[in-house]
């Protein structure tokens, strides 16, 4: 976490006296008056100025390994542009980091670039409190529609206008221990995972690698986690071209058979003892490492615990087990600007020149697992040799975002309510048929409120 | 606001029957400088409590947007309804009630427990006030913060210590059946301090010749509190638990702090829910109805205190 500036209240407020007090308040009154243009914190915030109008500010969600590699991204970006000056803030991810980006911008305070999850950015360009990004100021800093991962580029397109850039994309991937693979004879003679493709291969492979590893075959958390479970459903949902929401989240066009297939088999999965029926997310990670388990599905961004933790293990595409058109669950970060009544075109040229420079620091980012939607860098020879890394880039470029709609998106009521409930069929606590009903129930209640935006 | 009701009323009458002067009555006088002392009390009080009220109450009938201007389309009572037919808000006004239920037997017994040991110690009287009050005047991110330290698996204080006792601890704040227990006990050492304070003046004012009496007349000492001290702090204990279950059932700070509500919403309270719905979910309207609602449930909670007191004032008098 960063430290916030001290406030001048921070030593021995409480001892304050009175007179003392007086004295600071009739001080502070005069420096808001007189010092309206001076950058002090307390002088801004008592008469609604920028906090230093040189300065940008800031805001992401990345904590962890994430969190370390954005700040030696920031430290690049400070010691390329020395006269820049830069303040960054984290804020925890999920709900409370859009609600308070939503509120700062709102109450005319925003930070001048945030980062968003894509599927987070459609529901703040609706309540209108992004910029537009237009292609000339773009163009200016040789951001190009062309140099950008096209599905992530589109998807975040609304209208046909441009509000955020793709940083990166967040693919739901398969990681597999080697030793258990090899020993389970599901890896070819370069030690890389030979393809899985169709329901039968999918749980052959799980068996397999049960037997290898003597406990599962696979690990999936799904006790108090809604994220992974929807990740699995979205990721074989849309293999077989399915849709949960349309018109903005309005309407609910779930396809009862396509669900009933997909759930039915995640419920085989645990079932057949293929995956364990209680399994939390730090469970999860620490079963994988521990080589009880010959996969593990989740999101690439647990590439560093296993480097860290020395398991032998790589990475692949989550495999196309239903059959359709390839496809996997996936969002982007991004990078926006929030709409400032204030902005100068200054403003506008220096979180460009940030945003880019971000960019241009794809290799750093690319580390922690994240596939660069920086064409320029992804292309680039020094990405090909990135390993795993370049082994599932590729899905990418097949991501199926979560359906557009107020209420749904990374971190979302629409995930926690849909995530829940597949996690309870996962668990073997209800039955295909019944989730269907449930969701369909539950989603119903949020398709017909009247949506705020 | 509770703590004016504290006060004694002033005495009435104070001035003395007034001269006669040019300037009318001198009733009409005083009421003149009277209001002048009220006025800026009164103009801050309708100007952001109760005209934000006001507005609340109108927004509730509205599906009002946060980020739209405006009040948006009139709903008439379809917030309300929705909001009362919403397991999720239910489910978060229980974890309010099952809070207050949690912390307000512990902080009132508690407080008089202490209160009656740190006014028995002989010395350092002093010390001990300041231990008790000490918590209750940090802010209550800091209180989260030193509880969540406290609260680590494995590695936090309390897990280390009863793991040198051999006692596997629970998840505190991760699992569902423990996390508002856990944020209760954290509260009751936070707010202890308050009503400890409230039963330390309340201590103070029993005349000490009716214990000299009781011990003459042969009372032991656990005899004197039950027959002398309990019954003369009757009036102390109304108010401890009456402004005990508002501060509970207003809790939000430490809940938000500690778990955002989690795990799988088993600790939000009402409150954090309409902050969800009103800021996270921008809908103002539908958070204005639950608010509403909530109110109702506040002032039932102050109701019954202000016909308790006046039960006990009447008995008195």
């Amino acid at each position: 976490m960063t430290e916030a500036p001290r406030s001048p209240f921070a030593n021995g407020g409480l001892q304050m006296s009175r007179r003392g007090f007086l004295g600071s308040a009739a001080a502070f009154a005069l420096a808001g008056g007189v010092l309206s243009g001076c950058s002090s914190p307390v002088g801004a915030g008592l008469v609604g100025t920028a906090i230093d109008p040189g300065t940008i500010q800031y805001w992401n969600l990345f904590g962890g390994g994430d969190g370390i590699r954005m700040e030696d991204m920031e430290a690049g970006f400070e010691k390329a542009y020395p006269k820049i000056g830069l303040e960054s803030v984290t804020l925890a991810w999920g709900n409370p980091y859009y609600t308070k980006l939503s509120l700062a911008t709102i109450g005319h305070k925003p930070p001048s670039v945030a980062i968003s999850h894509l599927t987070r950015m459609k529901t703040l360009v609706a309540a209108d409190l992004l910029q537009e990004l237009r292609p000339d100021d773009l163009a200016r800093f040789g951001m190009t529609a062309d140099k950008f991962n096209q599905v992530a580029w589109k998807a975040g397109l609304v209208n046909g206008k441009v509000y955020a850039l793709p940083l990166d994309t967040h693919p739901y991937v398969c990681f597999y221990n080697t030793a258990v693979c090899k020993k389970a004879g599901l890896l070819d003679s370069d030690g890389v995972l030979k393809p899985i493709e169709g329901q039968q291969a999918f749980l052959d492979a799980l068996s397999r690698a049960k037997q290898a590893s003597g406990q599962y075959g696979a690990v999936i958390p799904i006790t108090n986690e809604v994220a992974t479970p929807w990740r699995i459903f979205q990721s074989l949902y849309s293999q077989l071209g399915g849709q949960v929401l349309a018109d903005n989240g309005t309407k609910i066009v779930l396809d009862d058979d396509k669900a009933q297939k997909v759930l039915t088999l995640l419920s085989t999965m645990s079932s057949k003892g293929l995956i364990p029926s209680i399994m939390d997310y730090q469970g999860s990670v620490a079963l994988f490492a521990s080589g009880k388990s010959g996969f593990l599905f989740q999101g690439e961004w647990e590439i560093t615990t296993f480097q860290t933790a020395k398991t032998p293990f790589s990475m692949a595409p989550f495999p196309n087990v239903m059959g359709g058109k390839y496809a996997v669950q996936a969002d982007s970060h991004t990078l926006v600007l929030p709409k400032n009544p204030q902005q100068t075109s200054d403003g506008l040229n220096r979180s460009l020149t940030f945003a880019k420079s971000l960019l241009d620091q794809s290799d750093t980012w690319a580390q922690g697992g994240h596939v660069p939607a920086w064409l320029p860098y992804r292309d680039s020879d020094k990405f090909a040799k990135l390993k795993p890394q370049s082994y599932y880039a590729s899905a990418a470029d097949s991501a199926a975002y979560d359906p557009e709609g107020w209420y749904s998106g990374s971190g979302s009521d629409f995930e926690i309510v849909i995530g829940s409930i597949i996690g309870a069929v996962m668990a073997g606590h209800s039955s295909p048929q019944s989730a269907i009903g449930e969701i369909r129930k539950k989603l119903q209640v949020l398709a017909d409120t009247a949506p705020p935006i | 606001m509770t703590t004016t009701e504290m006060t004694a009323p002033p005495p009435r009458a104070a001035i003395p029957p007034a001269e006669t002067t040019t300037t009318g009555s001198p009733r009409v006088a005083n009421r003149r400088v009277a209001l002048g002392f009220v006025a800026p009390f009164v103009v801050l009080y309708l100007l952001f409590v109760i005209l934000p009220a006001l507005y609340g109450l109108l927004m509730s009938f509205f599906d009002t947007s946060l980020v739209k201007s405006g009040l948006g389309a009139f709903a008439g009572f379809g917030n309300y309804t929705e909001v009362l037919g919403s397991s999720d808000f239910w489910e978060s006004m229980w974890h309010t009630v099952l809070f207050t239920i949690l912390t307000t037997p512990p902080l009132v017994i508690l407080s008089l427990f202490f209160a009656l040991l740190a006014e028995r110690a002989a010395h350092g009287r002093w010390f001990f006030r300041l231990a008790f009050f000490a918590p209750y005047i940090l802010p209550s991110a800091v209180m989260a913060l030193i509880w969540i330290w406290i609260y680590t698996p494995t590695l936090g204080l309390l897990d280390s210590a009863l793991a040198k006792i051999n006692i596997t601890a629970p998840a505190w704040l991760g699992d569902p059946n423990w996390a508002m227990t856990s944020i209760a006990m954290a509260t009751v050492w936070w707010t202890l301090g308050f009503n400890f304070v409230l039963y330390l003046a309340g201590l103070q004012e029993i005349p000490r010749e009716l214990y000299e009496a009781a011990a003459i007349d042969g009372a032991g000492p656990w005899q004197q509190i039950r027959t002398i001290t309990i019954p003369m702090l009757s009036r102390t204990t109304t108010l401890v638990v009456v402004l005990q279950v508002l501060a509970s059932l207003k809790v939000f700070d430490q809940m938000y702090i500690m778990t955002a509500g989690g795990p799988n919403f088993s600790t939000r309270p009402a409150l954090e829910y309409i902050y969800d719905i009103g800021f996270t979910d921008y809908r103002v309207g539908a958070a204005a109805a639950a608010s509403t609602l909530f109110f109702v449930l506040v002032l039932a909670a102050s109701s019954v205190w202000l016909i308790l007191t006046r039960r006990q004032e009447r008995l008195a008098s």
